[in-house]
């Protein structure tokens, strides 16, 4: 497991410092930074002269390696815009966003797994079809639509919810605020969290679905039920602990791109995260929080990677995580 | 004394294109303790007939007519809770491939126990002490330490061995083998069988084993019944059958075995294939391969007569000269 750990380190080092170099090769391409940051009454001249103490005019080498050089220590850049270093004003947001993610999560479990075993053994069931077609349509229909559907009906029509903002947060220890533990955080996160989940959701019903059904017709499946064993037994964990092997890969990779979809969720319910924040940065050609943005999800996409790794060693006894 | 009585069974599949008699007519009986072993080709119907017991025939099919009763109780009337509680109880299933008999993600001891746990209102520690008392029946070494592997850390006859082992566990009175040694090594085969032979002499439990592999069967069993296209064409005593077949399909199956042949010469076979369950032929069912076939053969389906140490579905069974 340590020697797991280890190599996994490895890999991530480098798989961070290629994104470093992506994410901070882009930044020329973006527009000019100086125009966002002095606007139009500043001559030639001083633009000049800024850009020399921004460091602006060496070499695309020069400038990575400063760049590295202060990332190794945390630094990676002041926001033009904000004026603060742009990891603080990530990890500012970052709560926000987990949270969103963290209910998109929940709902996704909560429904997944009880809708896709239920299609698996009952396929033909009038449920289990409509289930199927609802995933169809949950995959086919685009999650800012189905956002702004989400507004439309609950929040301007029934009002039954607010359509935008974070609502009320409780500070936990740290300084991380949530709004996962106040009413109104709650009512506030309710429908961006059921958009977000809109996508992957149907997904994961799927996937669950076709993995359980293959698994009950497996020989140690019908050899459980010559056991004489209950149903819910075989169901749940005979067959589900190995319809998760697949589901828990795939999910992995899934929550990541989660992430990505925060985006369009953020911006559509205002909600004060991390993509909403991007979007912004990118409108401002803020390019020290963009490729810092960049790199902060970089680094989640790795964590969560290795984190779905380390589960799947735990609950396959054929994978032992090993340092080679 | 009896112990199961199959009469007039007959199991049907539903299919797009009308349905398909896989069983027809099937009937034989199991005393206790008594050792039978079910001849045939593959989809002959052996299997079928194993699962119909238990009553885990796959999806569509259904036990369409006929009665079974173990131990004085009809099992094709109990519903599926009751039968529940005689599967892997009173009536035990080894079935083909240990790789894939066995669930990979959960450790020996878990699958052992749970047999247990399901049927008896035990202790999970007396469980594990039953568990490991019946991995030590079966001749597994270091007993008490393979409750903690998985499946993937045995070799195919140590599965083997625990599969047997698990069927064992609550006592049966009958345990059902759907050919158990056919995907382990020959070496293996011969240990397994006699394990199974001695551990069914030692506990008196009743043994269906099913083969498509004559030479098998008469090592193991007291009684062979031959399967052929869905039906019994020929049962009787293993010496009966191995010695004196009456049916010119078991006369061929016979002569096809390695060990009937003299070195250098051509194995003999049956020519022709098994018919598909879709165009059961009329007349017998083995009329289009038999060599000593007559006109009533292609029009009358023959009955099984005879003794019930020997018995055969045929117009013109073999006859032998005492």
């Amino acid at each position: 497991m340590f020697a797991f750990l280890v190599r996994r380190l490895g890999q991530a080092i480098l798989v961070m410092l290629v994104i470093s170099i992506l994410s901070f090769s882009i930044q020329d391409e973006l527009g000019d930074p100086l125009r966002e940051l002095v606007g139009q009454s500043v001559s030639e001249e001083i633009r000049n002269q800024l850009r020399d103490e921004l460091g602006l005019n060496d070499p695309f080498l020069v400038q990575y390696w400063r760049f590295l050089k202060n990332a190794v220590q945390g630094d990676l850049g002041t926001s033009y815009f904000f004026k603060r270093p742009a990891l603080d004003v990530i990890l500012d947001k970052l709560p926000a966003t987990i949270d969103l993610v963290v209910a998109a999560t929940f709902w996704i479990i909560l429904f997944s797994v009880p809708a896709g075993m239920f299609a698996a053994i009952r396929p033909n069931h009038w449920l289990s079809k409509l289930c199927m077609g609802l995933s169809i349509l949950g995959i086919s229909i685009p999650v800012f639509l189905t956002a702004i559907f989400l507004i439309q009906i609950f929040a301007v029509n029934l009002g039954w919810f607010p359509a935008y903002g974070r609502g009320d947060t409780v500070v936990l220890f740290g300084g991380w605020e949530t709004s996962l533990l106040s009413l109104d955080g709650l009512s506030h996160l309710l429908l961006p969290s059921v958009s977000l989940a809109s996508v992957i959701l149907p997904l994961f019903v799927r996937i669950i679905r076709s993995e359980m059904m293959e698994v009950l017709e497996t020989e140690y499946v019908k050899f459980a039920w010559a056991k004489g064993l209950s149903k819910y037994r075989i169901w749940t964990v005979h067959a589900f602990k190995n319809t998760l092997l697949p589901v828990i890969t795939v999910g992995g990779v899934q929550l990541g791109i989660m992430v990505a979809y925060t985006i369009l969720t953020e911006t559509v319910f205002q909600w004060p995260g991390m993509g909403f924040m991007f979007l912004e940065a990118i409108n401002r050609v803020d390019t020290p929080l963009i490729v810092a943005y960049l790199i902060v999800v970089g680094l989640i996409f790795v964590i969560t990677n290795t984190v779905v790794d380390i589960i799947y060693g735990l609950v396959n006894p054929m994978v032992k995580l090993t340092g080679r | 004394m009896t112990l199961l009585n199959i009469e007039n069974l007959e199991v049907t599949f539903p299919l797009r294109s009308g349905s398909v008699t896989a069983i027809r007519d099937v009937s034989f009986t199991v005393d206790q303790g008594e050792r039978i072993g079910i001849v045939g080709e593959s989809g002959a119907g052996k299997s079928v007939s194993a699962f119909a017991i238990l009553n885990l025939i796959s999806k569509p099919g259904y036990i369409s007519g006929g009665r079974i009763e173990f131990d004085g109780t009809l099992l094709s009337e109990l519903d599926e809770s009751t039968m529940q509680q005689i599967r892997g109880n009173r009536i035990s299933m080894i079935f083909q491939d240990p790789m894939m008999t066995l669930n990979p993600v959960l450790s020996i001891g878990t699958q052992m126990e749970e047999s247990i746990l399901a049927h008896r209102k035990i202790s999970r520690a007396e469980a594990r002490n039953i568990a490991v008392d019946k991995l030590r029946a079966v001749q597994i070494p270091s007993a008490q330490k393979r409750l903690k592997q998985y499946p993937h850390e045995l070799s195919g006859g140590m599965r083997q061995r625990v599969v047997i082992a698990i069927a064992l566990l609550t006592d049966p009175q009958l345990i059902i083998a759907d050919e158990p040694t056919t995907a382990l090594d020959v070496t293996i085969q011969a240990e397994i069988l006699e394990l199974l032979q001695n551990l069914c002499n030692e506990f008196n439990v009743g043994l269906i084993l099913i083969t498509h592999d004559l030479g098998v069967v008469s090592q193991v069993t007291q009684k062979i019944i031959v399967m052929y296209a869905g039906a019994i064409i020929e049962q009787g005593d293993t010496e009966n059958i191995v010695t004196r077949p009456k049916h010119h399909y078991t006369r061929g199956l016979l002569k096809a075995l390695p060990e009937n042949t003299t070195p250098g010469e051509k194995l003999n076979q049956i020519n022709g294939v098994m018919p598909t369950l879709q165009d059961i032929p009329h007349g017998c069912l083995f009329h289009n391969r038999c060599d000593m076939v007559k006109d009533v053969c292609r029009k009358v389906q023959p009955n099984l007569q005879g003794i019930a140490s020997h018995s055969v579905a045929c117009h013109f069974p073999i006859s032998y000269e005492e």
